[in-house]
């Protein structure tokens, strides 16, 4: 199989690779090391990115801190990485490796680029909902603890971090300026964090990429309404049922991911 | 668990995702989510899209010692930090883990609403309220409408109304347009979460009679 991989055109995107002939199973890191060759870049949280130069089957996989913090980056982003404060989009990896090492390396680094990252935003953010300056900083301060603390409830496949934080920063904002503790569903965790499956994760960021391809494709008008939606300016009965966004193929891929770890937690809770 | 069948709407779970929705709704969407993994994966996919918004909304600049404050606090201990803390209390019995928080741990306090009917008020705010309702086996509920929206959700047994049949898991919303006489089904009592913004408008004078005091 990793022959078939190192032999497969060097244009093809990571996309088609995963499509055409990743395998799954025990084979995976064997095949990681092929598509290195083919241009993919590889990134360990908490370092710098770097890419792989070396010979296929010396893929450095002992030198990383687990298999499972490496995070694979596809070669396009390569050619447009720019600025990560001013194309989100080519940083969406980069934030996961980020979210990575402060889960699971606690990574004091790596907590200060995700600050630098969304601190403004949430700022912004929490301002439109009327709050004043102070109160919005303190909200930040205390998603941004919540982020540290509750780092090991982060599960890349169910979740972009921006998702996640996104979810943080409604519940604490309600719980702050309410004063009520917001009702939240269960939390679905194995005791372990569970081994990063790259293929599910690069899924789940293509197809979010794709999401934001069509949220800035939509009208003004479309947006703002989204926008006002998802940022609680709208009541329920307010929402329109459709908001012309394709939700369905993100929704199928983190349903997956739930039934995934629904076999786990059977696995790891029986008696 | 039975196949759940009747889900959380699209624009209340997008609501819930936002904070917008009040309080007595919140707690059922938390509590089917909790049951529902199709539930939780279009509130995942509608977080997706809020992620989306979060990363695209206008950037305002934090003071410059914030982050330096925050970076000291983190060796602190999560209990002073006043973040976000994981639900002390686990799901028991019928009630999932939400409903868990909303009783403080402990087992509901029943109130008679005659016939063999209980009730246990968990919220009651100008959002609306939110309670536990017991009826046992076959036992009609008075026929009521609605002045709002009201949302009951089916954590034991099973109703069912003219629109349908309501099992463990689902959930049913009722809103001004609907008339309805729950009935509990034959095959052991049903319990329910029940959230509504407004209150019922019930048809015979008896429960009108006795409304204020039941606070329905």
């Amino acid at each position: 199989m990793c022959e078939d991989l190192v032999a497969s055109p060097p244009d093809m995107s990571l996309r088609d690779l995963i499509r055409t002939s990743w395998p799954t199973g025990p084979n995976l890191p064997a095949c990681l090391c092929a598509t290195a060759l083919a241009g993919l870049e590889c990134f360990w949280p908490g370092r710098s990115i770097s890419r792989y130069q070396g010979p296929t089957d010396k893929f450095p996989w002992k030198r990383s801190p687990a298999m499972v913090n490496v995070v694979l980056l596809a070669p396009e982003d390569d050619e447009n990485r720019r600025d990560v404060n001013k194309d989100p989009i080519q940083a969406i990896s980069e934030q996961t490796g980020w979210m990575l090492a402060v889960r699971d390396r606690r990574d004091k680094h790596a907590f200060g680029r995700l600050f630098d990252f969304f601190a403004p935003r949430l700022k912004g953010m929490i301002l439109r909902s009327g709050a004043s300056a102070a109160e919005a900083e303190d909200i930040v301060q205390d998603v941004m603890l919540a982020v540290w603390h509750r780092a090991d409830s982060f599960d890349p496949h169910r979740a972009q971090v921006s998702s996640w934080i996104y979810q943080i920063a409604r519940n604490r904002q309600i719980d702050i300026l309410r004063k009520t503790r917001r009702p939240v569903p269960e939390e679905l965790k194995s005791d372990e964090a569970p081994e990063i499956d790259p293929l599910q994760v690069i899924a789940l960021e293509q197809e979010t990429k794709q999401l934001r391809a069509a949220l800035d494709a939509l009208s003004e008008d479309q947006r703002a309404m989204i926008e006002k939606a998802y940022l609680g300016e709208l009541s329920h009965s307010e929402i329109q049922a459709n908001t012309g966004l394709p939700l369905g193929t993100i929704k199928s891929r983190i349903r997956l991911a739930l039934e995934k770890l629904r076999h786990e937690l059977r696995g790891t809770r029986q008696p | 668990m039975t196949q759940i069948t009747h889900h959380i709407p699209d624009p209340v779970l997008l609501s819930y995702a936002s904070g917008a929705l009040p309080h007595p709704f919140a707690l059922v969407v938390a509590a089917h989510v909790s049951l529902c993994d199709e539930c939780r994966a279009r509130l995942g996919a509608h977080q997706a899209a809020g992620g989306m918004l979060l990363e695209s909304s206008v950037s305002v600049a934090v003071s410059d010692t914030l982050k330096d404050r925050l970076l000291d606090k983190l060796a602190g201990p999560e209990s002073d930090a006043g973040a976000d803390q994981p639900d002390p209390f686990p799901p028991s019995g019928p009630y999932p883990a939400p409903v868990m928080q909303a009783l403080d741990g402990c087992p509901p306090k029943w109130k008679s609403l005659g016939l063999g009917v209980r009730q246990s008020i968990l919220h009651d705010g100008s959002d609306g309220n939110v309670r536990l309702l017991y009826i046992p086996a076959g036992r009609a509920m008075p026929k009521h409408g609605h002045n709002g929206l009201e949302m009951t959700l089916v954590l034991q047994g099973a109703f069912y109304d003219d629109t349908g049949h309501f099992a463990a898991g689902d959930v049913e919303l009722a809103d001004t347009d609907l008339d309805h006489q729950p009935v509990a089904g034959p095959d052991g009592p049903c319990i329910c979460l029940a959230a509504t913004d407004a209150p019922l408008r019930f048809h015979s004078w008896i429960p009108r009679l006795l409304q204020p005091f039941l606070r329905i």
